[in-house]
C-alpha cells in the first residue's frame, strides 16, 4: 500500500494540469461564447455569418476529432509545431464556447423587448444598451446553463490525455503501467477525483448567482 | 515575420494541388474516403445504434427506479446516475476496458465501447424520461389506480404512452451527442472512423486529409440529424395541440 501512496504525487501533478487546462478553457470559452453569442445579433453581415459558421462547425463536429485535427493536421498546414497544452486549452475553449454562444444568444433574446425600447427612448447607444441594460439581466439567466457547460468542460479535459498532455487521466495511466496490480484502485480513484472536481462547480455557480442577483427586483418595480 | 513566412509557405503549398507536397491531395483524399472513412463510419454508426438501444432501455429503468417509494431502489439509482453524469466518458471507457477483464469479464473492445456509451448516456436519458413522466398529470395516475391497475400496467398503458412522445426530440439530441462522443472508441483500439483516419495518418504522415474528412462527415451528419430533430419537434408539437 505504501508503494501505491508513494505514487500519489504524480497523480496530484496531473490534477494540477487538469485544473490549469479547465481554468484556461473556461476563460477562452467565456470569451468565445460572448463574442459569438452577441455577434449573432450584430448589424454587420460578416460578423453575423462568422458567428453562425463558428457555432455550427464546433458544435457539429466531435471534440476529440477537433483535438486531433488541431494537434496533428494543423501543424502540417501551418508548418509550425504547436504546444499540446496550448492546443488542449484552445480546442476545449472553442468547443465549449460554441455551446456557450447558444446560451448567450438565448439569454439575450429572453430579455423583454420593452427593455430595448426603454433604452432607445433614453437615448442610449446600442453599445450602452447591451452593456448597461441587457447584459446585467441576461447574465443571471446564463449562469445555470453556464454552470452545466463548465461541468462538461471539466469532463472534456480528459480528452487532452490523447494528445500527450500529462493530465489527471494520463498520470493515472502511467501509474497503471507501473503497478498493474492496482488497476481497479487507480481507475476508481480517478473517477472519484473527476467527480469531486465537477461537483465543485455547483456551489460556485450558486455563489455567483447570489452575487449577481443583488439588488435585482424580479418582475420590475411596482 | 515568422507569421509572414508561414503564410507565404501556406499559399505556395496550398496552390500545388495534387502534388506530393500539397497540403491537400485530392486523389489521396478520395482514396482514404472510400477505403477507410466510410467503412470506419459504418463501425461508428453500429456502435451508436447499439449504444443508444442500451441507453434508452437502461435510462427508463433508472428513471422508474428513482421514482420508487422504496429507498433501497431509489437511492442506488440516484447515486449511479449522479456519479456517471459527473465523470468523463473517457475515464469510464478506460475503467471498463482495463478493470472488467481483471474481474474475469473479458469482452471485445467494440462491446466494451458500446456498453460504456450505453451506460453513460442512459444517465442522461434517465433525466429526460424523468421530466417526461413528471409532466404526466397527476389525475392520470389516480385514475389508473382507481381502475385497479398494477404498477406495471399504469406505466405500460397509461403513463409511458403519454410521457414518451413529447420527449422524443430531447432523446434525439442525446443520440446526436452520443454520435459525437463515439470516436472515443478509437482510444480502446476499436477501428472506427477516427481510429482508421489516425492509422492512415500514422502510416503516410498525411493527417490533413483523413482528419478533415472525418470532421466534414461529422459536420454533415450532425447538421442533417439536427434538422431531423427540429422537424420532429415541430411535428410532435402540432400533434399534441
Amino acid at each position: 500500500m505504501s508503494g501505491f501512496l508513494g505514487l500519489l504525487p504524480l497523480l496530484l501533478r496531473g490534477l494540477e494540469t487538469t485544473v490549469l487546462i479547465a481554468i484556461g478553457g473556461c476563460l477562452l470559452a467565456s470569451a468565445c461564447a460572448f463574442a459569438a453569442g452577441l455577434g449573432r445579433h450584430s448589424n454587420d453581415l460578416v460578423v453575423r455569418s462568422f458567428s453562425v459558421v463558428y457555432v455550427e462547425v464546433f458544435r457539429g463536429t466531435s471534440a476529440l476529432v477537433q483535438m486531433y485535427w488541431f494537434y496533428f493536421a494543423l501543424p502540417l498546414i501551418l508548418g509550425v509545431k504547436l504546444n499540446a497544452v496550448f492546443v488542449g486549452i484552445l480546442v476545449l475553449g472553442l468547443n465549449i464556447g460554441a455551446y456557450g454562444a447558444e446560451v448567450v444568444r438565448s439569454a439575450v433574446e429572453a430579455v423583454p423587448k420593452g427593455q430595448y425600447r426603454a433604452a432607445t427612448a433614453l437615448g442610449l447607444s446600442p453599445r450602452q444598451t447591451t452593456r448597461h441594460v441587457i447584459l446585467p439581466q441576461a447574465l443571471l439567466l446564463m449562469l445555470p446553463p453556464f454552470g452545466n457547460l463548465m461541468i462538461e468542460l471539466i469532463k472534456s479535459t480528459a480528452l487532452v490525455s490523447t494528445i500527450t498532455v500529462t493530465d489527471l487521466l494520463r498520470a493515472g495511466m502511467f501509474l497503471r503501467d507501473d503497478m498493474p496490480q492496482w488497476t481497479s484502485a487507480i481507475f476508481t480513484l480517478l473517477l472519484v477525483l473527476y467527480f469531486a472536481l465537477s461537483r465543485l462547480i455547483t456551489p460556485i455557480v450558486k455563489w455567483l448567482e447570489r452575487r449577481l442577483s443583488h439588488g435585482f427586483v424580479r418582475g420590475g418595480l411596482p | 515575420m515568422a507569421g509572414a513566412s508561414a503564410l507565404a509557405r501556406l499559399c505556395e503549398r496550398g496552390l500545388a494541388v495534387n502534388g506530393q507536397h500539397a497540403i491537400w491531395n485530392n486523389q489521396f483524399a478520395m482514396r482514404v474516403f472510400w477505403q477507410d472513412i466510410l467503412p470506419g463510419l459504418a463501425v461508428t454508426l453500429q456502435a451508436v445504434f447499439w449504444g443508444m438501444l442500451i441507453a434508452l432501455t437502461l435510462g427508463l429503468i433508472w428513471a422508474v427506479c428513482r421514482r420508487s417509494r422504496r429507498r433501497l431502489v431509489a437511492w442506488p439509482a440516484t447515486g449511479i446516475v449522479e456519479f456517471v453524469r459527473g465523470t468523463p466518458l473517457l475515464v469510464q471507457l478506460y475503467f471498463l476496458f482495463y478493470v472488467l477483464p481483471s474481474l474475469g469479464l473479458s469482452m471485445s473492445p467494440m462491446l466494451t465501447g458500446i456498453l460504456a456509451l450505453g451506460l453513460h448516456y442512459s444517465c442522461y436519458t434517465a433525466e429526460v424520461y424523468r421530466a417526461g413522466i413528471n409532466a404526466v398529470p397527476r389525475g392520470q395516475w389516480l385514475a389508473a389506480q382507481s381502475l385497479n391497475f398494477t404498477k406495471w400496467q399504469i406505466y405500460r398503458h397509461v403513463v409511458l404512452p403519454q410521457a414518451i412522445p413529447p420527449i422524443i426530440p430531447a432523446l434525439g439530441n442525446y443520440l446526436i451527442a452520443m454520435f459525437k462522443d463515439a470516436p472515443m472508441l478509437s482510444l480502446i483500439t476499436v477501428l472506427d472512423i477516427l481510429g482508421r483516419a489516425k492509422i492512415v495518418g500514422n502510416e503516410t504522415f498525411r493527417y490533413v486529409e483523413p482528419l478533415t474528412l472525418v470532421g466534414v462527415v461529422f459536420l454533415v451528419l450532425s447538421l442533417c440529424s439536427g434538422c431531423g430533430v427540429n422537424w420532429l419537434q415541430k411535428r410532435l408539437k402540432v400533434e399534441i395541440v
